[in-house]
């Protein structure tokens, strides 16, 4: 059957044949023709924002949650800058997200129109690809084939810029395109596994090293299968948390700059260093040169650039994270590997990870402790940037996969609030908890107001300490005690914020008994604001300076 | 005097990349788009259509560094190139074109 449809019902169309029901965004001039389209949907809930970033944050707090692509919409200029943080996040973490923006019609691009931005320029360094789309026909091809990209090997973002001529031009349409999915991942060389699967036997002192690559491809069985079967302590990525459950006996926990002292040693002593789906970041590695020293490298990675980019691998295998470990198992011997696994315990006992009084709630590490003893692993945790952000990777016992949403690569404050809302939306039988800080709440606090319109099941445990907490530590350590502008001279009554903005919130300094408080705010369904003063003096430890090999950690 | 002609130091210096791409407006910008925020220099850039024109083909003559193995993967990457090839310096693609280039 033939039917004449606009570009605009097209897309939404599209949309809802990918299985897209829930997307975020605002509206604007130069998209209006989709979202008049989008308002005729029976399926795809629409769920506003109020900046444009909120909405890229809180599609992405679904696509991290789900592992599938999700969808956010701005219209042209402001709506299409406002979206770019919130997809550069998404690129740093390889998070599968399509975003897509109107732009003014045809005929008037390149003449500085109202509301006319270079969207497409803007946007070529933070996606793994763009679109400009010409033609109501395209979108047939742009539009799966966007999904299908987004969520192809390794997972990014892709923008589509849809003129507004585009979006009203009406066609004859008599043939679907089939969805777009991520195509098969490429199959591992065999030989290279057989070589690493020789290396890793060989091995007297080998770490399993895992990456947000685990998370993506749905490995982290598999990851938990070869640890154990070849006995191999493990270090997981920020990006990787939940991979291994940190209470596990071989779990080393977050390795880098604020990982506890007996994780970097144990990598300072290590013969080889298995790396999945990890990419030597900065954050994780230190100074590179003093990384894993005495380690032989094996690499897997599904994305061949990052193979070598920092590191040079003996063996780099090109490979889907869950397809190598499918191959290389049955390869690996069974090994207790006793005086290796003993000596990473007694590192563990000799320098271990000081949660200093934890049974204390009004402590950042006693919150995190008494927010975790209200929840299960269903729940699903969310950060903001700063401080807190370490202290959660830190001290929150994480032990599945997707329960864990932060912004990792790019580390961007005001992810937290938004995303926690997508993760909400997406997983509607969950409770999301957003650790956030008094900095970074502020940076999308209109997003409160959302929450309560969507009546999000989130539950926000604002740590205020009334700084710029990783600033006023690093001047404190490394710039001389200069104070400055780290400090908020006024800050806001975040109770009466959330009220005024329509959502329930409880203070905890003001609770006679905080632990009960928390027990109740989080178990009433709904979104809830949870504040919690904390000590500015408190540090993020231990810590590699900048700069500094891992193993020269500071403090605690 | 050099005992290295300028010809031979060119080809020690520097490569000329050949890259297979699909032909529309944008493609140019995603490749030197990686070259510019690396602040890698593109000595010179040369593009055609190929064939039926669905192609073009990009030359692009950049110095020798220890980043171009990197860049090369990076390029590779992208949705719209389909080939990338390495020559020396000496290729002959930029060999003719000196004339058009004279102060």
């Amino acid at each position: 059957m033939t039917e004449t449809l606009t570009g605009a019902q097209i897309t939404v169309r599209l949309l809802e044949r990918q299985g897209i029901r829930t997307v975020a965004g605002i509206p604007g001039g130069a998209i209006l023709p989709i979202y008049d389209a989008l308002g005729q949907s029976t399926t795809i809930h629409h769920v506003l924002a109020r900046h444009e970033q909120g909405a890229g944050f809180m599609a992405q707090g679904m696509a991290r949650a789900t592992g599938q692509p999700a969808v956010c919409l701005a219209s042209s200029g402001p709506g299409a800058t406002n979206l770019l943080t919130a997809i550069a996040v998404a690129k740093l973490d390889s998070i599968p997200l399509v975003a897509i923006t109107g732009q003014v019609p045809k005929a008037m691009i390149g003449t500085d129109a109202f509301q006319e931005v270079d969207t497409y320029g803007l946007s070529i360094p933070i996606t793994k690809h763009n679109f400009l789309v010409s033609s109501a026909e395209e979108l047939l091809e742009v539009i799966p084939r966007a999904f299908r990209i987004a969520a192809s090997g390794r997972p990014g973002p892709v923008l589509i810029d849809i003129p507004k001529d585009v979006q009203a031009q009406a066609i004859e349409i008599s043939e679907w395109p089939d969805p777009g999915r991520a195509e098969p991942a490429p199959a591992a060389n065999s030989a290279l596994i057989e070589q690493a699967a020789a290396m890793i036997n060989a091995a007297e002192r080998p770490i399993l090293y895992l990456g947000g690559g685990v998370i993506h491809s749905g490995a982290s069985v598999a990851a938990i299968e070869l640890a154990e079967k070849a006995s191999l302590p493990t270090v997981m990525t920020l990006m990787a948390l939940g991979a291994m459950p940190v209470d596990h006996p071989l779990a080393l926990g977050m390795l880098g700059m604020h990982a506890a002292r007996y994780t970097n040693l144990a990598l300072d002593e290590c013969d080889l260093l298995i790396a999945i789906g990890a990419r030597f970041d900065d954050r994780a590695t230190g100074k590179v040169a003093a990384f894993c020293p005495q380690a032989k490298i094996i690499h897997i990675d599904i994305d061949p650039a990052e193979l070598d980019k920092i590191k040079t691998a003996h063996i780099g295998i090109m490979a889907d994270i869950s397809e190598a470990l499918g191959q290389l198992l049955p390869a690996v011997f069974q090994n207790s590997r006793k005086n290796w696994v003993d000596r990473s315990n007694a590192l563990k006992a000799e320098f271990p990870f000081d949660l200093h009084s934890t049974d204390n709630p009004r402590s950042h590490f006693g919150l995190i402790q008494s927010v975790a003893a209200c929840l299960d692993d269903d729940a699903i945790i969310a950060t903001d940037v700063g401080q807190h952000q370490m202290w959660v990777a830190q001290a929150y016992p994480l032990r599945r996969p997707r329960q864990w949403l932060t912004s990792g690569g790019l580390g961007t404050m005001g992810f937290g609030v938004p995303a926690a809302i997508g993760a909400a939306l997406a997983e509607r039988g969950r409770t999301v908890v957003c650790f956030t800080g008094d900095g970074s709440i502020m940076m999308n606090i209109q997003e409160l107001v959302t929450a309560a319109e969507e009546n999000a099941n989130i539950k926000i445990v604002l740590m205020d300490n009334a700084t710029l907490g990783l600033v006023h530590q690093q001047q404190t350590l490394f710039y001389g005690e200069r104070l400055f502008a780290s400090q908020f001279r006024s800050s806001p009554d975040f109770i009466k914020i959330a009220q005024g903005f329509g959502i329930a919130a409880v203070d905890l300094d003001a609770s006679a008994n905080p632990c009960a408080t928390l027990m109740e705010a989080i178990s009433r369904p709904g979104p809830c604001l949870i504040h919690a003063s904390i000590d500015a003096e408190q540090k993020v430890y231990p810590m590699v300076p900048p700069g500094a090999a891992n193993r020269d950690m500071i403090g605690a | 005097m050099n005992a290295i002609s300028k010809n031979e130091q060119n080809a020690l210096a520097r490569a000329v990349l050949e890259i297979d791409v699909n032909n529309h407006a944008g493609v140019m910008s995603h490749v030197v788009g990686l070259f510019s925020r690396r602040s890698y220099n593109v000595e010179g850039i040369l593009c055609l259509p190929v064939g039926d024109g669905r192609q073009s083909r990009i030359w692009l003559l950049v110095n020798e560094d220890q980043r171009l193995t990197q860049m090369m993967k990076q390029v590779e990457k992208l949705e719209d190139v389909i080939t990338i090839r390495r020559h020396n310096a000496d290729h002959a693609v930029f060999q003719d074109l000196e004339t058009f280039f004279r102060p």
